[in-house]
């Protein structure tokens, strides 16, 4: 095998005089500089989901990276233009199935804002200490699943089993562990039962000494260091130039958090640090996630000191369905229900975008309405699918199995990347 | 700050969203003006694109609008710009990629489910939808819930689709594997349904 050219131009960033893409034929001289072409899932274990990456090869360099996604899609966009505002939470379920509550969390924000409802004291301290424990969770699955990709086995059983206990309480509250569809426009599907408050308390008074045995066994571990520092670095500049959120953005040094910059459900008000990196790099990623589950942990503790007393639903029959033994025997309550179930709430018209700070990066909710009960347009801003699209630029130059390392390090959940 | 929206290059009006958030509308042909002077104006530096997305109504007679979320890190504000399009006009504006790489795929999804083209953009691809997807844009209000075609049909293209195109022979080099790949395949590639065959 001598000279060989590979008959395909692939697009590349960049563009030429006309303003149209530049091109650039996949060639290779001779077998000694040969490239090899390596389809990497979408079945595969460290793709994380099903993310397909096919990816150009110089011996073990990545010379470039191209993701395919879409394996996924489940038109949740479209699905949600046919549905009342009440009817879409459950399919925020299962765009980021590894933090649903606070997905649950973001939708309702926004169609509260689009309605201009105020929620109560105690459903505003109740979705904090929802979106917290999502937080934990899916950094704690985002630590074990990255662990077993470096070869760590140990962190990954300690992650889950605390996950497991968050996901004890999840069921306890909303008699579901992934599918919790939490939130209701103007209030919460329940009020959390009696031994919750004891079950979570618990927790939180255990849980750093898993953070600590976790930090013990990984940070300081030269393995675990030689495989992530210095990998996948994204400056500051370059991290917002590709609109990077969440940790992915920290980790770069960019101190932006949603939570301190554009505080919804009182945020301000509790006292808790964005943990920022350094370098941008794998390793700065880890520390971020780690720190924020401790930080996470501290506003669980501030929020079930302060929860208050009272009901966990705005007064207002138009939006929050009646108890179901009132509209069994008061005329007015059972009109309220009814009308409620077959027509929805009707939203006025206009748009509004929530973001919320998610434990993947900003999640934006953004609602157009014209004046009906269903949305004319639901968009969701996907944090992971946003990270993910800076892969090729952090992959490129780096080693294969680098390229697990960062693709571990966006942190993304495929059900959200697709929709 | 009103008076610094006056300056926007290709500014047509103004409005505000229920979140209180300021929508300004620019001319279509001179989105890239104004997008680039709202980044790099000192004083504006809205160095962060949250999101870009579009936007069509159920009433046909509206604009479908092409909705860019801008922030601002340093000031901590944010500014939505909207461009209108007639849906009876050829649906392109220019591609933003340049200013904030990260619209590579956004601009990339919006294309896929609207057939909204960006002037300029460096890889415009389907990317949540395959790339032989034929149905159309799933986005539009024109298309059914269901899908263009029928279960019946689905199933049919689903079968009658060549399975080695969802692995993108393209990208794979058929070129190398020509003696390798099976004889059936070869001949999908001769008919020319995919790639181009070797010399």
């Amino acid at each position: 095998m001598s000279t060989r050219t590979v008959e395909l131009e692939l697009a590349t960033p960049g563009m030429d005089a006309q303003g149209q893409p530049t091109r650039v034929p996949l060639t290779a001289s001779d077998l000694g500089g040969e490239h090899l072409l390596l389809n990497m899932g979408p079945q595969h274990p460290a793709t994380h989901g099903v993310l397909r990456l096919v990816v150009e090869l110089d011996g073990e360099t990545v010379v470039r990276c191209i993701p395919h996604v879409g394996y996924l899609h489940s038109g949740f966009e479209k699905l949600g233009e046919y549905r009342h505002y009440n009817q879409i939470v459950p399919l925020t379920d299962r765009t980021d199935y590894l933090s649903p509550m606070a997905n649950n969390v973001g939708m309702a924000l926004a169609a509260e804002k689009l309605m201009g409802i105020e929620i109560t004291p105690r459903c505003t301290v109740l979705r904090v200490i929802a979106c917290e424990m999502s937080r934990i969770i899916s950094h704690m699955v985002w630590l074990g699943t990255t662990s077993i990709d470096l070869g760590a086995f140990t962190p990954f059983l300690w992650a889950f089993q605390e996950r497991e206990r968050i996901y004890n309480l999840q069921e306890m509250w909303t008699g579901a562990r992934l599918t919790t569809s939490l939130t209701r426009v103007g209030g919460l599907m329940a009020d959390i039962p009696d031994p919750f408050v004891e079950g979570l308390r618990k927790f939180t008074d255990t849980f750093p000494n898993t953070l600590g045995e976790i930090d013990r066994v990984l940070t300081r571990n030269a393995v675990w260091a030689g495989r992530t520092q210095g990998i996948g670095v994204m400056t500051p500049a370059e991290a917002i130039n590709y609109s990077l959120s969440g940790p992915m953005l920290r980790a770069s040094g960019v101190p932006y958090d949603v939570r301190k910059d554009k505080p919804y459900l009182g945020y301000d008000t509790y006292d808790f640090d964005v943990p920022v990196g350094e370098h941008g790099d794998v390793y700065d990623r880890y520390l971020v996630r780690l720190e924020e589950c401790h930080q996470a942990n501290r506003i669980l503790q501030q929020a079930l000191a302060r929860l208050p007393d009272g009901p966990i639903n705005v007064d207002d029959p138009r939006v929050i369905l009646p108890p179901k033994s009132r509209a069994m025997s008061d005329m007015e309550a059972m009109i309220f229900h009814f009308k409620q179930v077959m027509e929805g709430v009707k939203a006025p018209v206009g748009e509004a975008y929530v973001g919320i700070e998610n434990p993947k990066g900003e999640l934006g909710n953004y609602f157009v309405s014209d004046g009906t009960a269903k949305p004319v347009r639901w968009r969701i801003r996907p944090p992971s699918f946003i990270n993910l699209s800076a892969l090729p630029k952090m992959a490129e130059g780096h080693l294969l199995s680098d390229l697990v390392a960062i693709n571990a390090s966006v942190d993304i959940v495929m059900g959200e990347v697709d929709r | 700050m009103t008076s610094q929206i006056d300056l926007i290059p290709g500014r047509l009006r103004e409005a505000v969203a229920r979140d209180g958030e300021t929508i300004v509308y620019v001319a279509r042909e001179r989105l890239l003006e104004a997008m680039t002077w709202l980044q790099q104006t000192p004083g504006q530096e809205y160095d962060y694109l949250v999101d870009v997305t579009a936007v069509e109504y159920r009433d046909r007679e509206r604009a479908i609008e092409v909705v860019y979320f801008l922030r601002s890190l340093s000031r901590k504000t944010d500014l939505r710009v909207k461009v209108e399009l007639q849906a009876s006009d050829e649906l392109t504006v220019d591609s933003v990629w340049g200013l904030w790489h990260g619209a590579d795929w956004l601009e990339r999804e919006v294309y896929d489910m609207f057939g909204i083209a960006f002037r300029g953009h460096p890889d415009l691809r389907r990317i949540l939808m395959w790339e032989t997807y034929a149905e159309g844009f799933p986005l539009r209000k024109d298309f059914p819930l269901r899908g263009r075609f029928s279960r019946a049909e689905q199933v049919r293209q689903a079968l009658n689709a060549n399975p080695e195109a969802h692995y993108s022979l393209d990208e794979l080099s058929i070129a190398d594997a020509w003696g390798d790949i099976p004889d059936d395949m070869r001949e999908r590639l001769k008919r020319g349904e995919r790639g181009t065959v070797p010399e």
